[in-house]
């Protein structure tokens, strides 16, 4: 609309006299218009691309951030979860077509426990071996994410599989001069829902306590009569199924395949290291600004310049506050 | 109340406990005595469970402790106080408190009441992180919060270390409390020797990974035994 009004004005500014100042002036007003109006689209979308990021970070922020597990398998719990969605919109197309409509809400606790149950089954099996041993642990869940990734391949084929969306996911509304999809708004909404019950479980359930003791001194938390190997076990779960509810959320703007999660595990480290290791608030802040950063460097950069750039910002940063920006402070720390 | 006997200990190649054996009774305050070095923590370290003993055994009211880790002796009875507190430092007094409900029976998950009138100090404090605390605060902190998994035996390493003598007069006030009203035993592991003198119902002094010493609180002023603790 401000561009069709803009494209008719422009050949009345280079008439001489009162017709042509004021065209030109008509102009100005409606290009910083535009600009407020583009930048508040920037501001939009890089929040949506940092709840994607949030979704992705937020259950690492547990395992690595919490229990310092680098956990390359990771990304194949968000496959999972977006997997499941699939699976659960098999069945009810073929059993409760009137369901699809929940669809994703039934996805959301299957996706959760689906994964969070390979979770706690890769802990017991393999990572509680591996304590304090980041380089083997590495190494392993790399290992368990291809063979994860290839079960996917062997079970469900290596094409896409086509997850539906919802009615009330789908379509767009105009605010002012944007046009903005359902999908983006539910999945900030639903990112930012995500966060603060997990902050609620961390900081008001007995579990949530017990895996904050355990964190901060394993080995005192052990004599306080805490069973450590099930918290950690636990804590594992709830990283792996926390990413399993980030693949539903996923499963509805990205392809479906079984190389969805790689392509999110580096954003998810990158994430949680800028963020800070063991904050979560970092993690919140440290993907929005990512997210913001990336949407306001493509128009000059490129999507792929951008993300460069983005990248040798976070090195830099790092260098500096190699803790990340909400690195914990005061006299707890030195206790 | 608790047993051990012929307990050797080892770090790699390094022998820190050769063949102890002491015993705890119930509603008795012992105290082991010792230079630094002797083996008195290594000592408090097997019987709650945080290091292995190479050989010889413990065991807790008749049943032999042997390889149960801590949280599973810690659900038995044993609570502990370690040396240098080792509050959790990010979390509140109040959830400090509360890690202790993992080992109380499932009626029993608060705070007995004893904790704030030996302590009242904690009651004024429950939003603050553990890790704000003073020294002085956290050792009271760490004793209140042992003693909310309803333990039947106290093992503290060393609580007056680094702490001002009006908060040491307070604590041993506090374990004395502990003996006479609630029955409990008491293992004290200790190198202050008056604070000793003036609780303990029998003392050990160890040297060099052995007890070479036993008896009463008296006769801690008798010379052979003041040789063992003069640096």
């Amino acid at each position: 609309m401000a561009a069709k009004r803009l494209v008719s004005l422009t050949p009345l500014a280079t008439v001489q006299g009162p017709v042509g100042e004021a065209a030109s002036t008509a102009i100005a007003s409606i290009n910083s218009e535009l600009e407020l109006w583009n930048g508040i689209q920037n501001i939009i979308y890089g929040l949506s691309l940092g709840s994607v990021l949030l979704l992705a970070a937020i259950g690492l922020a547990i395992t690595f951030g919490v229990m310092g597990v680098i956990n390359m398998a990771h990304g194949e719990m968000v496959m999972i979860g977006a997997y499941t969605t699939f699976v659960v919109q098999q069945i009810i197309r073929v059993s409760a077509p009137g369901l699809f409509d929940y669809s994703l809400l039934i996805a959301l606790p299957a996706a959760f426990l689906v994964s969070g149950a390979i979770g706690v089954v890769i802990e017991r099996g393999i990572i509680r071996f591996l304590y304090g041993r980041p380089l083997e642990t590495l190494l392993a869940t790399w290992g368990i994410s291809l063979v994860l990734q290839q079960a996917t391949r062997s079970w469900f084929g290596a094409s896409n599989v086509q997850v539906g969306s919802p009615s009330w996911m789908s379509g767009s509304f105009d605010v002012g001069m944007l046009t903005l999809t359902w999908s983006r708004l539910w999945i900030i909404v639903f990112a930012l829902a995500v966060f603060a019950t997990l902050q609620l479980v961390l900081k008001k359930t007995m579990l949530g306590l017990r895996m904050r003791a355990v964190t901060q001194n394993r080995r005192m938390a052990s004599s306080m009569g805490i069973r450590t190997p099930w918290v950690d076990a636990l804590t594992f779960g709830l990283g792996s199924g926390i990413a399993g509810i980030a693949g539903v959320a996923l499963s509805q703007i990205d392809n479906v395949s079984p190389n969805l999660g790689q392509g999110y595990i580096i954003d998810s480290f990158m994430v949680v290291v800028f963020g800070g290791v063991g904050n979560l608030w970092g993690t919140l802040v440290g993907a929005m600004s990512l997210g913001i950063a990336n949407k306001f460097l493509e128009p000059f950069a490129g999507a792929v310049l951008g993300k460069i750039f983005v990248l040798v910002l976070i090195i830099l940063f790092i260098q500096k506050r190699p803790r990340g920006l909400f690195a914990l402070k005061g006299r707890a720390i030195e206790a | 109340m608790l047993t051990v006997e012929n307990a050797s200990l080892h770090y790699g190649a390094a022998q820190a406990l050769r063949g102890v054996s002491l015993e705890v009774k119930p509603k008795s305050i012992t105290c082991v005595l010792g230079r630094n070095g002797v083996g008195k923590t290594s000592m408090l370290r097997a019987i709650v469970g945080q290091h292995p003993l190479s050989s010889g055994s413990i065991s807790f009211d008749g049943t032999v402790l042997g390889k149960k880790p801590p949280y599973d002796r810690a659900r038995a009875g044993i609570a502990f106080v370690p040396q240098g507190r080792e509050i959790f430092p990010l979390l509140t007094v109040r959830e400090n408190l509360a890690t202790g409900f993992a080992a109380a029976k499932r009626g029993n998950r608060n705070v007995p009441p004893e904790v704030f009138e030996l302590f009242p100090v904690l009651k004024t404090m429950l939003g603050r992180r553990g890790g704000d605390l003073s020294g002085g605060q956290q050792q009271q902190l760490a004793i209140g919060r042992a003693l909310v998994t309803r333990p039947r035996l106290l093992v503290l390493d060393e609580p007056t270390e680094g702490i001002q003598p009006s908060i040491i007069k307070d604590i041993g006030r506090a374990i004395r409390f502990l003996r006479d009203q609630t029955g409990l035993a008491i293992l004290l592991v200790e190198q202050y020797l008056d604070f000793c003198r003036e609780l303990a119902d029998h003392v050990y002094i160890m040297d060099r990974g052995e007890i070479v010493h036993s008896g009463d609180a008296a006769s801690l002023d008798k010379p052979e035994v003041r040789k063992f603790l003069t640096v």
